[in-house]
């Protein structure tokens, strides 16, 4: 077993143990910061796949964005947050049950296919390229710009819902 | 035998380390793991100790600013102050309050240290002497200072306590809405470099960014004092609103960690705008001494503290409104602007040219948004004093 | 040296942990958690594809950085929901919101 694996069983054994109290953890504000801590195990296996603009996108994008979201949104509706009844539906065991099923099939596929090893030598500037190839026309760049449609379509949306009602209710 | 180069001196030294390790028999790789945790040691407490100092400097010249003398009883000029100041700290009774969410509590003051500790990473003191040149620096030095608003959040939130969840959330306004310009003036550094590496902007740097991107710099440095948040932006602690905002409910040297992440991020950010803005460890002779790229790159980076500090002690703290309001009405747009005609110019200039009369032609660009914005603001104001004017004649008929 | 089956497991295991989230708990805002856990895990494997293939074809990080757009739209939109709803119901229990109007 050479050092690399060993860092990765670690990362990788970290970032589940993390998701995992992510999704049973009573308290909202410790799964949420439980949710940090698994992103960022998920930052660091990026780095092992040399995809250092990916790890840096996932911190500032999920930890630097999503995750205060969350916070934020658990502490807005605080009162309710903070009652520790159950925190799961009368028929959780039918969700565990299919997680269960899934991850055995799933993973039974991914052990009887033969995958390709990872190929010699260096990635190179991956930040170039990438960036070449978003506004390329005959690559990216339509999804590029859809997906920045998208963004401003989020973002007026999610003004337009949150805002209160004028009308008196 | 070549030229002694003094500025070598530290390589040389950190690799007879290495030497003597090899010596005894460990392995290349246990020996570069070593060395790497030795750098990470020095560099770390570099950045632990650094506050003792800024913040004698800080306290001293505000002093001055304010007709005082400043501390002056501990040492020479009241330099070991911050060694009292710690001894008192640390001997204070450590409280933590009823109904506190202790594990989140005691972690908050950490990550708020770690996540700027971690910036210095990639901060090049000179060609050789960088933690480590990854090639998308910038943006990691803005993804760890984000995780510092989530350690602000978790501290107010631990707390339990009415004030601090409120200067938390205050927190968050500002500092995720300042983000933005703050990353779009980086954006005009990265695109004029042509890299997001530390060094390579550095390195680009004949003339500094400053002149080429007066704009960006001016941006990157408002909205990276709203982002440490510092006077006038400190309303995440305003005193006279809301007691002491996210930390009033720490106490003792739990207290001295969140102050030394609030110092150090300040110094980082001043650190941050020399090497981006003003050519970080450039200077003269440079070439044949790079240990004098040090002093350059601190030279620079006490000379951007001392300009804040200047903010700090003469401007005072904006409202919450006109906080959002500069932002989102001001800052935005503008940097945008930048941008855009930032990428034109340049794209528009031929590649023959050299790299001062590129400069000069973006310096031109760029006084010519300045020039446009004042009259876009002064129509602004004068509509505004119009309908002020208005409201008081209304006021006085009544 | 990583067989690529390692992180395709990884993957296989966090997006099970998602789905788990989504399907069993109770409070909505646990419910968006547990999608984004299921988006980085199609994340991951996307970027072990990227690197497993061929690095010089960067569709693997453009397809990624188009999830990530997703993602931050999907939690800013699910959020405002959220508070729209508590603001309304006072409440942010899945099991309670199910009516069509009110």
């Amino acid at each position: 077993m050479t050092a690399s694996q060993i860092f990765f069983i670690l990362f990788a054994s970290a970032t589940l143990v993390a998701a995992y109290l992510v999704v049973t953890v009573r308290n909202l504000i410790h799964a949420a910061l439980w949710l940090v801590a698994s992103l960022l195990g998920i930052a660091s296996i990026f780095v092992m796949l040399d995809a250092s603009f990916m790890a840096t996108v996932e911190v500032v994008l999920y930890i630097g964005a999503i995750a205060i979201l969350i916070v934020f949104a658990v502490m807005l509706t605080r009162r309710v947050m903070e009652d520790v009844g159950p925190q799961r539906i009368n028929t959780w065991w039918f969700g565990a049950i299919l997680a269960t099923l899934f991850f055995v099939s799933a993973s039974a596929l991914i052990w009887l296919t033969k995958w390709p090893t990872l190929p010699e030598g260096d990635v190179g500037n991956t930040v170039l390229i990438l960036g070449k190839s978003l506004v390329d026309p005959s690559k990216y760049v339509v999804p590029f710009e859809i997906a920045s449609v998208l963004l401003i379509v989020a973002l007026i949306g999610s003004i337009a819902v949150a805002l209160p009602s004028k009308q008196p209710e | 035998m070549p030229e002694v180069r003094l500025g070598d001196l530290l390589v040389s030294l950190y690799d007879l380390f290495g030497w003597g390790l090899s010596e005894i028999g460990l392995n290349p790789s246990a020996v570069s793991i070593l060395q790497k945790l030795v750098a990470a040691f020095i560099l770390t407490n570099f950045c632990l100790l650094t506050p003792l100092l800024t913040i004698w400097l800080e306290r001293k010249v505000s002093a001055r600013f304010q007709d005082r003398l400043g501390p002056n009883r501990v040492g020479p000029f009241g330099l070991f102050q911050g060694f009292a100041d710690i001894v008192k700290l640390i001997t204070k009774e450590d409280i933590t309050p009823a109904g506190a969410d202790k594990t989140v509590f005691n972690i908050g003051p950490v990550i708020a240290v770690a996540s700027v500790v971690g910036i210095w990473a990639v901060i090049p003191f000179t060609s050789t002497m960088v933690g480590t040149d990854i090639n998308v620096g910038i943006l990691y030095s803005v993804a760890v200072g984000a995780i510092g608003t989530l350690a602000i959040m978790m501290g107010g939130w631990a707390s339990n306590n009415k004030y601090a969840l409120l200067g938390s959330f205050r927190t968050v306004a500002q500092l995720v809405s300042y983000e933005v310009p703050m990353i779009i003036a980086l954006l005009i550094p990265t695109l004029l470099a042509g890299s997001m590496s530390m060094n390579t902007i550095v390195q680009e740097q004949q003339v500094w960014f400053v002149v080429a991107a007066p704009i960006a710099a001016l941006l990157f440095l408002i909205s990276s004092i709203a982002e440490v948040g510092r006077a006038p932006f400190d309303l995440l602690e305003a005193e006279s609103e809301i007691v002491a905002g996210f930390h009033v409910e720490y106490t003792g040297m739990k207290f001295g960690v969140w102050m030394l992440a609030e110092f150090l991020h300040a110094f980082t950010i001043c650190a941050l705008t020399a090497v981006v803005f003003l050519g970080g460890w450039r200077g003269p002779w440079v070439d044949q001494y790079p240990l004098l790229g040090v002093v350059y790159f601190l030279i620079k980076t006490y000379f951007v503290s001392m300009i804040m500090l200047w903010i700090r002690v003469t401007v005072p703290r904006v409202r919450i409104d006109q906080m959002n309001d500069l932002n989102w009405k001001f800052l935005v747009p503008l940097s945008l602007v930048a941008l855009v005609v930032t990428a034109l110019v340049d794209k528009s200039i031929p590649v023959d040219f050299s790299i001062g009369s590129r400069s000069l032609i973006l310096f031109l660009a760029n006084m010519l948004i300045v020039v446009a914005t004042l009259f876009v603001l002064r129509r602004v104001s004068r509509k505004e004093q119009a309908a002020q004017s208005e409201l008081q004649a209304e006021v006085n008929s009544v | 040296m990583i067989p690529l089956a390692w992180y395709l497991t990884f993957a296989a295991a966090l997006f099970c942990l998602g789905l788990y989230a989504v399907l069993a708990r109770q409070n909505a805002v646990a419910i968006l958690m547990g999608i984004e856990l299921m988006l980085n895990a199609v994340i991951v494997n996307l970027i072990a594809f990227w690197r497993y293939n061929e690095p010089e074809n960067v569709s693997g990080q453009a397809f990624a950085i188009i999830v990530f757009a997703v993602a931050a739209a999907e939690a800013a939109v699910g959020l405002a929901l959220i508070i729209s709803i508590y603001r309304r119901r006072e409440t942010v229990m899945a099991e309670e919101i199910d009516m069509m109007k009110w």
